[in-house]
């Protein structure tokens, strides 16, 4: 605790690291997780291969998988990264998957059936009745990536992952370990927290913290206040 | 007001089907009629009913709307002049009651105000008031109020058509005979031409203008409540109807579906006693017991229509009997 207080700007910077690679691990695999899912949910014949395949990845140590992409990627940051999307896959087309399967077929038929396209069945009913699952995956995997980001440091990524690795390295440096081991719990934890925030603000008729513009962009003219529950 | 519908020949036959799921099936439904599609289940009612907003294509045959094959119109377009009501599961559970009813509108792009004005409308016609239940979710209403909201929300865009699936199966019968009752008043006063699926003899008898009785794809008889009672086209809608039970069925039967239709010049209100047209045939039957009167003189809006007399619910009975 002592050594966080002393090198706070350090353990700050290597945190910034840390959730940098995070928060572009969670942006690249979100963009492939979710048309993957879709298109898995369309065609439910290559689900079972695809999460199959998916499954495996998820059992190679990551220590192993980012040295299997190191010759693809070189020793950068980038191999880190494709190694955490790869590992957030599973989590997260397994959720969008679910989620989208938790939504009544009578309700997709009722809005096809009142002529809604494609799109907007997508937009106005798909997206928000399956986004609380969604996003249950999305914090799952943020933990996983949080935790995958460590290893990262063994290959010049940087990350709170240097602390932990110095204070192995160096003899009684326990203090770099325990500094270390804080500052990666502590970032589990807030992202944690603030994705189950979401969690709970996107369930249906919770619409309370979008702002109107947002609220206008996503439903176009609305027809009433969307929030304001009596 | 309402649409016309014509099917010409239509069948639909699933991928590894045995036998077809709609088979062959010609018929006509005037604008403003009320028609229920009765059959036990897997009869193809339903099939038949998804194939006017064709959520189902048919393999053979021709649905005409208003005179135009459905497949000219543009798809979307099509089902947004069509409201389309289902069980209550059809409300969108992350939507109000606003959003909901709105929705078509929205589609059709209309401005805010008019949806809005629209939605109060609505919500008024159906008796909830706008104040109360605007905000609300669907998880807020009772079965009966969400599958009020259903019928307003195809009304919406004020459809020449409506399309009914089974909407009242999951309520309660106490409710579901007030939303029965909801319905006629709302139809007496819009003239839409309503197709509806229920596999509930009597609901069927209430509601109808005509019904359609089906069985395994085919039609087996297209007519009136009347018709079908006291003349079943065979024995599967003699059982069907249960017509034994004619008591039962005069509870049922509104008087308009047995009248002599007349000329009103020739009527005489003065010298019977009247009943309304929407009246029950039983509550025609026990006025005649009780007056004495050899005939009633049926109104409809206090102008006179029709006359009922007892030999026509006596020829009724007798002919539902099988006697």
């Amino acid at each position: 605790m002592s050594y966080i207080l002393a090198h706070t700007g350090l353990v700050l910077e290597l945190m910034g690291q840390h959730l940098e690679m995070t928060l572009l691990t969670l942006g690249m695999a979100i963009g492939i997780a979710v048309p993957l899912g879709l298109f898995l949910h369309r065609i439910p014949v290559l689900a079972v291969p695809v999460m199959g395949l998916l499954g495996l990845l998820y059992t190679i140590p990551s220590l192993a998988l980012i040295i299997l992409l190191v010759p693809i990627f070189g020793l950068s940051r980038l191999a880190v990264v494709v190694a955490m999307v790869i590992y957030s896959q599973v989590i997260l087309v397994r959720h969008v998957l679910v989620g989208l399967d938790s939504i009544k077929l009578t309700l997709l038929e009722a809005a096809a059936g009142m002529g809604m396209n494609a799109w907007q069945c997508w937009w106005w009913i798909q997206v928000p009745l399956s986004l609380p699952i969604v996003l249950a995956g999305v914090r799952l995997a943020a933990i996983v990536a949080v935790a995958v980001a460590t290893v990262g440091a063994k290959f010049g990524a940087g990350g709170l992952g240097t602390l932990l690795f110095e204070g192995i390295a160096q003899a009684g440096r326990a203090d770099k370990l325990w500094a270390g081991a804080i500052a990666v719990g502590s970032l589990a934890l807030v992202l944690n927290t603030l994705l189950l925030g979401l969690e709970w603000a996107v369930k249906p008729g919770r619409w309370l913290w979008v702002p109107q513009p947002l609220r206008r962009l996503i439903w176009g003219g609305s027809p009433d206040k969307i929030c304001s529950r009596s | 007001m309402g649409a016309r519908i014509e099917f010409v020949d239509v069948s639909l036959r699933f991928p590894r089907a045995a036998r077809p799921a709609v088979d062959a099936c010609s018929f006509c439904i005037e604008p403003g009629e009320l028609i229920v599609l009765l059959g036990a289940s897997g009869c193809g009612k339903t099939t038949l009913l998804k194939m006017i907003n064709r959520l189902y294509e048919p393999s053979s045959g021709r649905i005409l709307i208003d005179g135009v094959d459905s497949r000219e119109y543009p798809l979307i377009e099509l089902r947004q002049r069509i409201g389309y009501v289902i069980q209550q599961l059809g409300l969108f559970p992350h939507m109000t009651v606003a959003q909901n009813i709105g929705i078509v509108p929205r589609l059709l792009q209309w401005p805010r105000e008019r949806i809005q004005a629209r939605v109060d409308e609505l919500l008024h016609l159906i008796q909830l008031p706008p104040e109360e239940f605007r905000h609300r979710f669907p998880d807020q209403l009772s079965g009966g109020q969400q599958q009020r909201v259903g019928l307003a929300r195809a009304l919406a865009a004020d459809p020449g058509l409506l399309l009914m699936d089974e909407p009242f199966g999951a309520i309660d019968a106490i409710t579901r005979s007030s939303l029965q009752e909801e319905l006629l008043r709302l139809q007496q006063r819009l003239r839409k031409t309503i197709v509806f699926v229920s596999h509930d003899v009597e609901e069927a008898l209430l509601l109808a203008d005509r019904i359609m009785v089906m069985q395994a794809g085919k039609i087996v008889q297209f007519d009136t409540p009347f018709q079908i009672v006291t003349q079943p086209a065979n024995a599967f809608v003699r059982d069907l109807l249960g017509t034994d039970d004619m008591v039962r069925h005069l509870g049922l039967l509104r008087v308009k579906s047995a009248m002599l239709n007349l000329d009103p010049t020739l009527i005489h209100p003065k010298e019977a006693p009247t009943i309304s047209s929407e009246d029950t045939l039983r509550r025609a039957l026990s006025l005649l017991l009780r007056s004495g009167a050899p005939r009633l003189t049926v109104l409809e809006s206090d102008r006179p229509i029709g006359i009922l007399t007892l030999e026509r619910i006596r020829d009724l009975t007798s002919m539902g009997s099988g006697a």
